[in-house]
């Protein structure tokens, strides 16, 4: 995966730079120490790896302000970075920029549950809302498997999802306002707290930008009340397609379970015997579904469901009859890719969206394509919305098997794109799938999306080599690019 | 000022490349919202009609941008479908022709109706876009999949920005199953500041209300109402749940689906304010909590009538409209963080009159600069939301 080349004049300024963000933020707040930035190094794709100029750690918004206007001036490019969950690579550092860490931001700032909102500074942990509001009968509804360390100022970079946003939508559809901080220098309030906004939705645009148009300083999220009952079905059917079609089906039935997750039979045997979860082990395929509401409503619609499954072949069906039980179930699901990450020496996640009813046949492609590729496969992923996680398994110390999983892997996301689906459904392009953007996007399409960097980074200081593919010389976006196209004749060369 | 008729996306494009500045239409039925346009053209949409995609078991419709709303409506309905954020038709406050409006109109302008409190508005439901841009480029926006963080999502910018930045050709929205029933609970006489009480109190149960509006009626106590929709016997569980959170024995009023559903129909096409000359009709978004307040402050302004919907976030106020629609009055008396709309007034005053709230210079100029990345030489309604 190649970066774009570092600017050695910004290198050479280090020194210059240390100083004066010294000044902005004093004491411990300033890491320049080479050990100590190794925490910095990387994020969840930790294939890639890079060490910053430094790692800066401001308290205030003031000193962000400060700090992005200090580097705007050097030259100086800017990383943000939250829990460092990202598993596309959106706070994989550069050589030539800084890691603006946003962790000293983890306050709380206000609730209003009159008005089912709350304020949270950006570096609170996602779990963290929720169980600051969990007394009150509130709770923060996407729930990224790695919501216990990963931060809402991430969350809403990526616009993160989960397994609940089959109901309840993803960051962008459960977040307020935002405050931002742009390369100016400039605090900005995009939304507030109420439910309309006046002009152009720029929160929705900042939403999943991926820390490329300005830092988040302050998040207001919508909360919800917790449902009266949640309860889980365990259904296993003899074929991923059998599975698949009860997806679709449920679906069909006018029914939106709260969460509809399938795994595949390795899934379901490397997840059982990590976590025993009480996974059946005689199916090829497993779904959990989730249904939350009144007692009486989920009852009914698990009755539904139950019909449905067996309509479609199913082979197994346990309900959860305690919430502990409930949460074994997803125990399992959870801890899917460590379960992964015990039998494969490496293994790379993919994010490909589908259309529901192209399941069966993108599974069989993924599984000749593993046959193809000689690497093995296993598939967790979010069946009610179509969003694919085939995980790669490889060994990086074999020669080649790197180079070919991400093959591999672009192979699924073009199967992805070719049946009407997208590169990533909620972990970002970052510099994972920045090269395939070409397969989804036209170059206008493209270019309208560069002007927009502009806008808000002229300079490109914000985390650059993120998103979109690199260019191939020092060019105002929009203006001349290299295809990236599915016709690029040179698809495998290095473009920079 | 000429129409010209764009029959295809092309055409569109070939008309926008002419460098002529234009007027956006599709029936028309919304050319009367926001700050008048002057363009030298016209161009009306309205050959850009028709469903170009329904998969009722994947959620998903696709249709041109000029395709009735009714039409899409009615398919849905056919398979026990419906847009979730329950567009509003306005022509009664608008003074146009009733069942007009397109898809492309109320994706343009993000007009959402009384779910929009639990559900999401316009711009949580568009998952995909075609449209041109100022350029006279083809672009499109998003997918066909409700999970997609490809790229920035230029569907949420484009949706609500009146046509500004680009033309929508073909828009692509989620589609949800419409509720099997609903019955509506009725409390009467509750003032502002009681009624927003228990409307926070219901929006803040498990009871998964869908609609919370407070309508006073001249001469009679004002309704406090919430709605609740679902599967039959979840809704009555439900009420039997919401019952017990207010602390309320018995209902002032129960009214079944047929009476509800024809109450919240008003309510989404601001019937209580609809059809009153000389008046000027604003929307305020705010917070439940300051709608009392608000409520109680605008009650001074002589001949003022409001009412809440949103379970509180949306104040709906119709006064005199006088030279200015009262434009200093009442945004004067906004609380911090509210911005009020002016739905309803004269050319003249909406020409004058900021019709959308002003923001702080700095917000404002990225914010055209961001209109500009589409549309550089402000060829697509110029003027219709800044001066």
């Amino acid at each position: 995966m190649r970066m774009p080349d570092p600017d050695q004049k910004a290198i050479a300024r280090r020194h210059e730079l240390i100083d004066r963000l010294r000044r902005i933020v004093p004491g411990e707040g300033v890491i320049v120490d080479h050990d100590a930035l190794a925490a910095y190094d990387c994020d969840a794709l930790s294939a890639y790896r890079q060490r910053p100029l430094a790692a800066v750690l401001p308290e205030t918004v003031a000193q962000v302000a400060d700090i992005l206007r200090l580097c705007r001036d050097l030259g100086i490019k800017v990383v943000p970075r939250g829990g460092g969950t990202s598993l596309s690579g959106g706070s994989l550092p550069v050589a030539d920029g800084i890691i603006l860490a946003m962790g000293r931001f983890n306050k709380i700032v206000s609730v209003d549950l009159d008005n089912r909102s709350a304020r949270v500074q950006p570096g609170v942990t996602n779990l963290a809302i929720s169980k600051a509001v969990e007394a009150s009968g509130f709770y923060y509804a996407p729930d990224p498997s790695s919501q216990i360390a990963c931060s809402i100022g991430g969350n809403v970079s990526e616009n993160a999802g989960g397994v609940h946003c089959l109901k309840y939508g993803m960051t962008s559809n459960n977040v307020l306002g935002l405050e931002i901080v742009t390369i100016d220098g400039e605090v900005l309030r995009l939304g507030g707290d109420g439910m309309d906004q006046t002009g152009l939705d720029m929160l929705g645009l900042l939403v999943g930008a991926e820390g490329l148009l300005a830092v988040v300083t302050e998040v207001t999220v919508r909360l919800l009340p917790k449902p009266e009952t949640q309860r889980a079905a365990l259904i296993g059917f003899p074929s991923n397609r059998s599975a698949a079609d009860a997806v679709a089906a449920i679906i069909a039935a006018g029914i939106i379970p709260a969460a509809m997750e399938m795994m595949d039979r390795p899934a379901i045997q490397f997840t059982e015997d990590f976590v025993h979860a009480g996974y059946p082990l005689t199916v090829e395929a497993l779904l959990i579904v989730e249904l939350d509401g009144p007692a009486v409503e989920v009852d009914d619609l698990l009755a539904r469901i139950e019909k449905i499954a067996e309509e479609c072949g199913s082979e197994t069906l346990t309900v959860s009859r305690t919430e502990a039980e409930r949460l074994t179930f997803w125990a399992g699901r959870k801890a899917a890719f460590p379960a992964v990450g015990r039998v494969a020496r490496d293994y790379m996640t993919m994010d490909g969206t589908i259309p529901r009813a192209q399941l069966p046949d993108v599974l069989d492609h993924i599984a000749e394509l593993s046959d193809h590729y000689g690497l093995r496969v296993a598939n967790v992923f979010h069946a009610g919305d179509g969003n694919l996680h085939p995980l790669i398994m490889f060994d990086a110390s074999l020669p080649g098997q790197l180079e070919a999983a991400e093959k591999f892997g672009a192979d699924i996301l073009r199967k992805c794109v070719a049946v009407g689906g997208v590169l990533t459904g909620e972990h970002g392009v970052g510099i994972e799938k920045r090269d395939l953007m070409g397969e989804q996007f036209s170059e206008i399409d493209l270019a309208q999306q560069r002007r927009l960097k502009d806008v808000f980074d002229p300079q490109g200081l914000f985390n650059p080599g993120k998103v979109f593919p690199l260019l191939h010389r020092c060019i105002e976006g929009g203006h001349q690019m290299v295809s990236a196209g599915a016709n690029y004749a040179f698809a495998d060369l290095p473009r920079f | 000022m000429t129409i010209i008729e764009a029959d295809s996306e092309e055409s569109v494009a070939d008309i926008i490349k002419q460098g002529n500045t234009l007027e956006i239409a599709g029936s028309g039925s919304k050319l009367g919202l926001g700050r008048p346009v002057t363009a030298s053209n016209r161009l009306s949409l309205r050959g850009l009609s028709g469903i170009t995609l329904y998969e009722p078991a994947e959620l998903v419709l696709s249709a041109k941008a000029a395709t009735p709303l009714a039409e899409i409506e009615a398919i849905l309905a056919e398979r026990h479908q419906a847009l979730a954020f329950e567009p509003p038709d306005l022509s009664r406050l608008l003074g146009t022709t009733a069942n007009h409006q397109t898809i492309g109109g109320i994706v343009a302008t993000n007009l959402s109706g009384p779910r929009r409190c639990v559900a999401g508005g316009v711009r949580d439901h568009v998952l995909g876009l075609r449209a041109v841009n100022g350029r006279g480029e083809i672009f499109r926006a998003g997918g066909r999949v409700v999970k997609n963080v490809t790229g920035y999502d230029l569907c949420k910018l484009l949706t609500g920005s009146y046509g500004t930045m680009a033309v929508f050709t073909e828009i692509t929205l989620k589609v949800l199953p419409a509720p099997e029933t609903e019955e509506s609970l009725v409390l009467a006489g509750l003032d502002e500041k009681a009624a927003v009480g228990v409307m926070c109190q219901a929006m803040g149960s498990s009871a998964g209300i869908s609609g919370a509006a407070w309508v006073p009626h001249q001469g009679m106590p004002p309704l406090t109402v919430l709605r609740l929709e679902g599967f039959g016997p979840s809704v009555e569980a439900r009420r039997q749940r919401l019952l017990t959170r207010l602390a309320l024995h018995a209902p002032a009023d129960l009214w079944t689906e047929d009476k509800s559903r024809s109450f919240w129909r008003d309510v989404r096409d601001v019937i209580p304010l609809a059809g009153q000359p000389d008046r000027a009709v604003w929307k305020i978004s705010l917070t439940p909590p300051q709608a009392p307040d608000l409520l109680g402050k605008l009650a001074a302004l002589p001949g003022s009538q409001a009412f809440l919907d949103w379970g509180g976030a949306l104040l709906w106020l119709s006064l005199p409209c006088g030279a200015d629609a009262q434009a200093h009055a009442v945004r004067a008396l906004l609380p911090i963080g509210a911005h009020a709309m002016l739905m309803v007034a004269p050319a003249a005053i909406r020409t004058e009159q900021p019709v959308f709230q002003p923001q702080p210079p700095a917000q404002m100029a990225i914010e055209n600069r961001v209109r500009q990345s589409f549309d550089p030489d402000q060829r697509l309604n110029p003027g219709r939301m800044t001066q």
